[in-house]
């Protein structure tokens, strides 16, 4: 088989398939009815990059780092001297 | 829980919305991976037999399998972004581990599926009986391997292997994507979802058979009882196995996730040779400390033996609660400090020639490593916090498993009477019950999910962060409304789907014919 006819044969396989399409037809509307709602209106109006919005370009490690900061208790330690090492036992 | 500057409703939203969206994307996957094995099975029929029969049938499953399929495409591409919005400390913090067998899952999905599926659909009368029949198996291959790589994500969630924590992105960085794609857990929870899945679809199949032979369809009275007995042969091994390699996943849990174990049994304190509840007050004598270490003398640890700690047989220590919180506060501490100290190298470089500040780094930067392994219990305030919804565990198990024999029984009776040569469309009592059974197969197969994510509870990754470290600083009004609009969306596709679906089944094949050797 040549490989123009194998493209002619795929290219045949999707266009006669779409054509005789019954339920398809639906399916197939109810699939482009669902992207649009999740890709166009969930995606782009209430499911931002909460990370993207919220810090800086290249300041996402610090960012995360202040996030993860802000949720113990006590807060973290200030940086200490040698000897010195509240981690320490 | 331990907020200090997050609103409490925020994380109680986000996890509502993430359960919803989860639970409804859980609907369609099974009911794929099980209705697939069974249409390329009575595929497989048709290439042996050239029976026209099992051509329309096979046809007629597929059809039902695309109307699944349709409906449940995309809806876990809402859960990602989810991720991205509500859980972006989590997402950053394990992103490049957690996103690679979901990128993975993408192409496979995209590519496989949708070329095999094409060739399903529309290639009956433009590839051989040989490629049909090698695409419709390679459109549940590809299903299957999409689930593979899903539940390899969601395991490391359970189990996180194969990884090194990088302070200066705040990132976990793969060190191993063996480790991570075949981990045992993973291997266990594929194993067990999957085949689980199967019986998802047996049960279905077997239903629409029975409803055919309830309501007397004389055209499809012969596909409805070869499915029946196909349905049920593939529904009984997929119990059966689904026990089998439950039990392995029991194994698994009660290494590495011994809180949920001891959740799901609502064991407060264990020892050797630990009864399984049937429910409170009724137990089978050592079932636990089998299913748990295949030794019926076994032993397994109850919530207070993990809270103040215990010595395992093989005599290693599990440190207790507090000694974990102490060293995952140390491990915070320790981060914090590294990344102050890292800023101070580079701005008082030339005040300090002797070295001390990268000294003092790479000090913290060893207590980080040593105690990384507790990194999440420093976020921890309370240790009833480490305790998972004893209740919810202890029941949906309950559920799961009950409903796992039930099936069993279910399909190995209907076998036994097709072995008989018993009239099982005369048994109106046995057509409804199998009808009955679907809503019992969706919370069977549901609650295997609720064990395995609030046993999880309180973390997001095992050990390594709690939900309240992972989740955004975002008001719980903005999650709240899409989860609302998820809901009304989610309702609203379902009864789409199963409006479609039963117009389907009511339609049938008229032209069906019965098969060459008769029904």
């Amino acid at each position: 088989m040549s490989k123009e006819s194998f493209w002619r044969r795929a290219i045949n396989l999707y266009y006669d398939g779409f054509r005789q399409m019954t339920l398809g037809r639906t399916l197939w509307l109810i699939i482009g009815i669902k992207l649009f709602v999740i890709f166009v209106i969930l995606k782009i109006f209430f499911f931002p990059d909460f990370i993207g919005q919220n810090a800086e370009k290249g300041k996402e490690a610090e960012f995360v780092a202040g996030e993860l900061s802000k949720r113990t208790d006590p807060p973290p330690a200030l940086p200490v001297r040698e000897g010195d090492n509240t981690c320490q036992e | 829980m331990n907020l200090l500057s997050i609103d409490p409703a925020a994380i109680d939203w986000a996890r509502a919305q993430f359960a919803l969206t989860a639970i409804y994307h859980w609907l369609f996957v099974p009911l794929t991976l099980g209705v697939g094995l069974i249409m390329a099975i009575i595929e497989t029929k048709y290439y042996r037999t050239g029976d026209a029969f099992w051509r329309r049938a096979a046809q007629f499953w597929q059809r039902l399998f695309g109307i699944n399929f349709a409906m449940g495409v995309a809806t876990g591409i809402i859960l990602e972004f989810e991720f991205g919005t509500n859980w972006s400390n989590y997402s950053w913090f394990v992103g490049d581990i957690f996103g690679a067998p979901l990128a993975i899952e993408g192409i496979v999905a995209f590519f496989m599926e949708s070329t095999f599926v094409a060739v399903m659909y529309f290639g009956w009368e433009k590839v051989s009986r040989g490629f049909h029949l090698a695409s419709t198996w390679l459109t549940w291959l590809g299903a299957t391997i999409s689930a593979w790589w899903i539940l390899v994500a969601n395991s490391w969630m359970q189990y996180p292997v194969g990884c090194e924590f990088n302070p200066d992105t705040m990132r976990n960085e793969m060190t191993s994507f063996l480790d991570v794609a075949l981990s045992p857990f993973a291997i266990d929870k594929f194993c067990h979802t999957v085949i689980s899945s199967w019986i998802v679809g047996a049960v279905f199949v077997v239903a629409v058979s029975a409803w055919y032979l309830l309501k007397k369809r004389e055209a499809e009275r012969a596909l409805a009882l070869k499915s029946l007995r196909i349905g049920a042969i593939v529904g009984l091994i997929a119990a059966v196995l689904a026990g089998a390699t439950g039990h392995k996943s029991a194994q698994t849990v009660a290494a590495v996730q011994p809180m949920k174990l001891a959740a799901m049994e609502a064991l407060y304190d264990g020892g050797n040779a630990q009864g399984l509840k049937i429910i409170e007050g009724i137990e089978v004598p050592y079932a636990l400390s089998f299913m748990a270490t295949n030794d019926f003398n076994g032993f397994v640890p109850g919530i207070n033996d993990i809270l103040k700690g215990y010595t395992r047989e093989d005599g290693t220590v599990e440190p207790s609660a507090q000694e974990k919180r102490e060293r995952g506060q140390m491990a915070i501490t320790a981060l914090e400090n590294y990344r102050r100290l890292k800023a101070d190298e580079k701005t008082f470089a030339d005040q300090d020639p002797d070295g001390y500040i990268t000294a003092a780094k790479e000090k913290q930067l060893a207590i980080l490593k040593e105690n990384m392994p507790y990194f999440g219990y420093g976020y921890i305030k309370d240790e009833a916090e480490l305790v998972p919804p004893v209740a919810v565990n202890f029941w949906a198990f309950r559920v799961m498993v009950g409903f796992g024999g039930l099936f069993i029984l279910f399909f190995a009776y209907i076998l036994f009477l097709n072995w008989r040569k018993k009239d099982i469309s005369s048994m109106k009592w046995l057509l409804w019950l199998s009808i009955i059974l679907v809503p019992c197969a969706y919370i069977c197969s549901e609650s295997g999910w609720l064990v395995a994510e609030f046993g999880r509870q309180p973390w997001t990754i095992q050990d390594m962060l709690p939900v309240a470290a992972s989740v955004s600083d975002i008001g719980s009004g903005a999650v709240a409304t899409t989860f609302w609009l998820f809901l009304a969306l989610f309702t609203t596709m379902l009864a789409v789907e199963i409006n479609i679906m039963l117009k389907q089944i009511k339609k049938g094949d008229p032209l069906l014919t019965p098969p060459q050797g008769g029904e």
